[in-house]
């Protein structure tokens, strides 16, 4: 046998794109997954019946805060079909997506802390009959008085703190970071300008619920669930289970969309896998969409204040930006969300100086942690609006304004991002010339507005600190086709069909042709999970990098075989050179044996010298800019959005009809945001965790929305790609806001813009009070005393790393 | 997930047969037709029940005569909201009927239906868990209203969007009981209570509603709710009108989802009487019909922007009388 040749050895392709003919990658091709998702064939976990199931449900809480004095089970276990009771005292492990905040339990025995925490599982039967044990389990509490705001947190607990770690008071986390002279910058403006701004808070609202079946056998759980991170699920069951990694295996089953809210490990999850050890039988568990209200994990309610200098052309000279997070009950991403929404006001802007300081507080709700966008669409709306403020004071016009302080690609900012590819010119001038932005007629109630924003593609930091691989692909070519294997987990956004395209078009192939063996822990190398945008820059790097590997082994069994250079052989339509590619995998498995590769991706280490750099650094940015047409009825207050125009710069479109699917679907998302959805709570309670009651907009309420593709090859990415899947959500909230002061002169400076408060708005100015609506002021908070942070030279191909 | 419960399903051949059924095992048992607001209260355990007495045996028909027009209670609000004769000389009530939730809902749901379509109340349209954390209502397991603690009776929100219109037609119910046949107003269908909100029997089958054109020429039904589909009303106002030329013969207004019932705004009617429709006079007729308007905050959005709009629906529906006309005065 031979030893497999090195693929440098024979380039297949330039190392990014570029100029070579790509065959896929580019194409408009139908989702690998598309038929068996819109036949009914793909088997999702709730799909899934094996012999002998149980069905589990699982007791909540009725009260926001208390302490539990006591849990009788025993007329639940005298239910004839309850086969297991499970409390607190059978699962005590702490667990929690971050390793500095594992504050959860799967079932809570000392304390609850929001209204739908769980307390006891039960595993019956059926359905029914779980649900009828739950309801006779008697628990006895102790009520605590809940705190039920960002104002209430920060004030002394009447009865006792919800956490008993971070403080004072319910204070979470406090952030404070200074790079730069700020208050020079300010001394330096010609104008400065105060704006607060509020967030508010709102969930995923996946149309699958969450899902998670499990069995034990021969001493081993194995798990299928609806989840985003197989790994960390993983992780999660082998610390509160108390078993070692290897016996445990989790799968991801057909997923039906996640954006964020299934990429913690939940209680649900650890409680079937429990039950199933315990009653020897498989044990299914289904959230309920009340109970998915609960899992939340959605996007934190944010308060936000921000000061600019400018100077009169317009120019920033220093920001300063608070904001304070409700991150409901427990910890979750909240640590992470913190700094990220003080990270990234610097990748679209060249702000010399900036200081940020974030608190995040713990209140008794549903937990709060990573939605689209995770913890940026919220300094993103208060940036874009407080610029559009600032413009309007200097007269200037608003997308001038933003134009003159873009970032330059190949920079470094002042908080020590490195800003790569960056497509921020090309996607204003698509949407402002499409839009006709400047020269829009006007009639009543009519206007329109425009903002930017940029997302990351992938976290440069992995959850847990390790030196490991982010992504890890393998491929086995034998006589039967490509297979190729990736924890990496499909969750509608199309990343197995972005690794079956790329692993085709180094191979020939078509994306159809590669068999796909993904988000299995036993049987895929690990890949972090699908989210902060990291599947087609990392996992795709590594598929690159494996497809690489076995094309140059399969190259060079051709070239031997028919003479010649192995990196002069084609590789196209399922011919490798002059021979097809079963006869070539012949002659490549004679050649070396066993065909396998593997391939990697670790991103660059770019994360600056401070404290708390790790969130914000990424590979590469996307970047997006958008205009929204709408009309205001200044009888009712309601909003109706004409059109949308979006320019997302994604490097390179591996897929454009994918790309454009998770353009439309984040402008989908964004006004949803933007006009109605809010997870909002009444006496303790979720007011509306319903389908129903919490509104979210129809097909009827969506406009047109005409994208454009703006590609800048980004010199890193897979064939130059970049994210697409969560930075197109963020400018369209702001955008809406400016357009709604377009219309009408108002200033709704808080999400969602419910006609209610348009009507208010128009009543201040018609009483000649500020004609504006939003929160009135922001909070006195005890942030800790600056860390100060020197800036790194501007141009990144120079700064010190 | 919520399943349903366990319930046996009846198929009776005549809505006499139906009543008898119906008045045999009481409060156990409840009619079904389109099932499209009883199902989803059925998973949330609001109603309790272990029998379903199936109405699909009701004809489906729409009959016109010279100036009355018949429904059959089965008709689907998806066919009646397109039927070419309901739109000409009823334009209101198919407009409501057309209004109705979503259009997969308005396939299965029913005329009568809607016209029975239970109240709401955001404390009590929740599943049994839900209410059981809240602390239960006084519609369903508790013993006091949780939107007006202080209050002896319950304020859920009449929610049909048919009923306001059939009434400011001056419509009425074919209902059949255990011994016979009667027919009524739809105006005395309804009762001001969340709880006993229908007047009719309990054993009473609806099989049919009978609108009449003399009751106004022109009609109109202007929904008010937060999307363009499936939401239940939070305001709406029925109207309808006779005219001499531009002046007001006679008119009808009754709002929706603004009380317990179908709410019925004498004084504007009678202000409009003899007036012509210019918008000075409409609106005063729509403030005077916001008067006895009560919403509370048990539906979407704030009930203080809910009660503002309904003088907006009001003027927005004799808007649409102008528009039929052709021309707008004033």
């Amino acid at each position: 046998m031979n030893d497999p040749p090195h693929p440098a050895a024979s380039p297949p392709t330039s190392p990014h794109g570029g100029e070579v003919s790509l065959r896929v990658v580019g194409k408009p091709l139908p989702k690998v997954d598309a038929a068996a998702k819109v036949t009914g064939r793909a088997v999702y976990a709730d799909d899934m019946l094996l012999p002998r199931t149980l069905h589990c449900k699982i007791l909540r809480s009725p009260h926001p805060h208390a302490r539990i004095l006591s849990i009788d089970t025993s007329a639940a276990r005298r239910i004839p079909g309850v086969q297991a009771v499970i409390t607190g005292a059978d699962l005590p492990v702490k667990f929690g997506i971050l390793p500095v905040t594992q504050d959860e339990r799967a079932l809570e025995h000392e304390k609850v802390r929001y209204v739908g925490d769980p307390i006891a599982a039960v595993a019956a039967t059926e359905e029914e009959i779980a649900a009828a044990a739950c309801d006779a389990i008697v628990v006895a509490y102790e009520g605590l008085e809940p705190v039920m705001s960002i104002e209430a947190a920060l004030s002394a607990p009447k009865d006792e703190r919800i956490q008993d770690y971070g403080g004072p008071n319910n204070i979470h986390k406090l952030v404070a970071l200074e790079f730069g002279d700020v208050d020079g910058g300010l001394a330096r403006a010609d104008h400065i300008r105060e704006d607060v701004f509020f967030f508010q808070g709102n969930t995923h609202l996946p149309m699958e619920q969450h899902s998670a079946i499990a069995t034990y056998v021969d001493g081993k759980v194995t798990l299928w669930s609806s989840t985003q991170v197989v790994h960390y699920v993983h992780r999660a069951l082998a610390k509160v289970l108390e078993l070692p990694m290897n016996r445990i295996r989790v799968i991801g089953a057909a997923h039906g969309g996640g954006f964020g809210g299934k990429t913690d490990p939940f209680a649900h999850e650890i409680i079937v896998s429990k039950l199933a050890m315990l009653t020897g039988r498989p044990v299914k568990c289904t959230l309920s969409r009340e109970e998915v209200f609960y899992a939340h994990r959605g996007r934190h309610p944010v308060l936000m204040w921000v000061r600019t200098g400018v100077t009169s052309d317009g120019r920033i000279t220093a920001m300063h930006f608070r904001s304070a997070l409700d991150g409901g009950a427990y910890g979750s991403y909240g640590v992470a969300s913190t700094f990220y929404t003080g990270a990234l006001q610097t990748v679209t802007y060249d702000i010399p100086a900036y200081r940020f300081e974030g608190c995040r507080v713990f209140t008794n709700k549903p937990p709060c942690g990573p939605k689209r966008g995770h913890g940026t669409p919220q300094p993103r709306f208060a940036l874009e609006l407080h610029l559009e403020k600032i413009a309007d004071d200097l007269g200037l016009d608003p997308v001038e304004l933003k134009r003159r302080n873009f970032v330059k690609p190949n920079t470094r900012t002042v908080n020590w991002l490195r800003v790569t590819s960056c497509g921020l010119v090309q996607c204003t001038d698509a949407v402002i010339n499409a839009s006709r932005f400047h020269d829009r007629g006007k009639r009543p109630g009519h206007g329109m507005g425009f903002a930017i924003s940029s997302y990351l593609s992938g976290a440069g930091t992995a959850i847990y600190w390790n030196d490991m691989p982010h992504s890890e692909v393998q491929i086995k070519v034998d006589r039967g086709g490509v297979t190729a294997y990736c924890g990496a987990m499909d969750i509608g956004q199309g990343s197995d069909s972005v690794l079956a395209t790329i692993v085709a078009e180094e191979l020939g192939l078509q994306p159809a042709d590669v068999r796909l063996v993904t988000a299995d822990t036993d049987t895929t190398p690990i890949d972090l999970g699908s989210y902060s945008s990291r599947v087609t820059f990392m996992a795709g790097n590594a598929a690159l990098e494996a497809a690489r590997k076995m094309r140059a082994m399969l190259a060079g069994a051709v070239a031997a075989k028919a003479g010649g250079d192995a990196s002069e052989v084609e590789f196209r339509d399922g011919r490798i050179g002059g021979f097809s590619f079963e006869e070539a995998c012949v002659l490549a498995e004679s050649r070396y044996g066993t065909l396998t590769s593997a391939g990697s991706y670790t991103p660059p280490r770019i994360a600056g010298p401070y404290k708390g750099s790790g969130v914000g650094p990424s590979p590469a940015y996307s970047y997006s800019a958008c205009v929204v047409d709408l009309d205001v009825d200044t009888r009712t207050g309601l909003i109706h959005v004409n059109r949308v125009w979006i320019a997302h710069d994604v490097g390179r479109a591996i897929n454009p009809l994918l790309v454009e699917g998770q353009v439309e679907g984040s402008v989908y998302m964004g006004l949803g945001e933007a006009l109605m959805e809010e997870q909002t709570f009444r006496k303790g309670l979720h007011k509306w965790p319903s389908m129903l009651e919490y509104k979210s907009p129809t097909f009827l309420d969506m406009p047109e929305v005409e994208t454009f593709i703006v590609e800048t090859i980004d010199a890193e990415g897979p064939y130059g790609a970049k994210e697409a899947g969560q930075g197109p959500l963020l400018p369209v909230p702001p955008a809406v806001c400016s357009a709604v002061h377009d219309a009408i002169g108002v200033w709704i400076d808080e999400i969602p813009v419910t006609p209610e408060k348009v009507i208010e708005a128009l009543r201040r100015r018609e009483k000649g009070e500020p004609p504006r609506y939003g929160p009135p002021h922001f909070p006195s908070i005890p942030y800790p005393p600056t860390i100060k942070v020197e800036p790194p030279e501007k141009d990144a191909s120079t700064a010190a790393i | 997930m919520l399943r349903l419960p366990r319930f046996k399903y009846l198929r009776p051949k005549t809505a006499r047969e139906a009543a008898r059924m119906a008045a045999e095992l009481g409060p156990r048992a409840m009619f079904v037709a389109g099932g499209t607001d009883l199902f989803p209260k059925l998973k949330r355990r609001q109603f309790e029940i272990d029998t379903l007495i199936g109405l699909d045996f009701l004809p489906r028909a729409i009959r016109n005569g010279s100036d009355e027009c018949a429904v059959d209670a089965g008709v689907t609000l998806a066919v009646a909201a397109r039927d070419e004769h309901l739109i000409a000389r009823f334009t209101g009530y198919a407009e409501a009927a057309g209004v109705v939730s979503s259009p997969p809902l308005r396939n299965a749901g029913t005329i009568g239906g809607n016209l029975c379509v239970d109240t709401r109340c955001n404390y009590y349209d929740m599943t049994y868990e839900w209410r059981k954390a809240a602390g239960f209502c006084l519609k369903k397991d508790g013993d006091i209203c949780l939107v007006a603690p202080s209050s002896p009776r319950c304020w859920a929100v009449s929610s049909t969007d048919t009923a306001p219109m059939a009434m400011a037609l001056e419509g009425a119910v074919i209902l059949v009981g255990p011994d016979g046949e009667r027919e009524l107003p739809v105006a005395a269908l309804y009762r001001d209570d969340g709880i006993e909100y229908m007047a009719k029997q309990p054993a009473e089958v609806v099989t049919g509603l009978r609108l009449r054109s003399t009751a106004g020429s022109r009609s109109a039904y202007v929904k008010l709710r937060r999307r363009g589909s499936i939401d239940f009303p939070i305001a709406g106002a029925a109207v309808a009108a006779h005219f001499d030329g531009d002046v007001i013969v006679s008119c009808r207004i009754v709002l929706s989802a603004v009380a317990s019932y179908p709410l019925e705004a004498k004084a504007a009617e009678e202000f409009l009487k003899g007036k012509r429709l210019d918008g000075d006079t409409v609106r005063e007729a729509a403030q005077l019909a916001s008067k006895p308007a009560k919403p509370l905050d048990n539906a979407d959005l704030s009930h203080f922007w809910r009660k503002r709009m309904v003088r907006v629906v009001v003027e927005q529906a004799f808007e649409r009388l102008n528009d039929q006309r052709g021309g707008v005065d004033g």
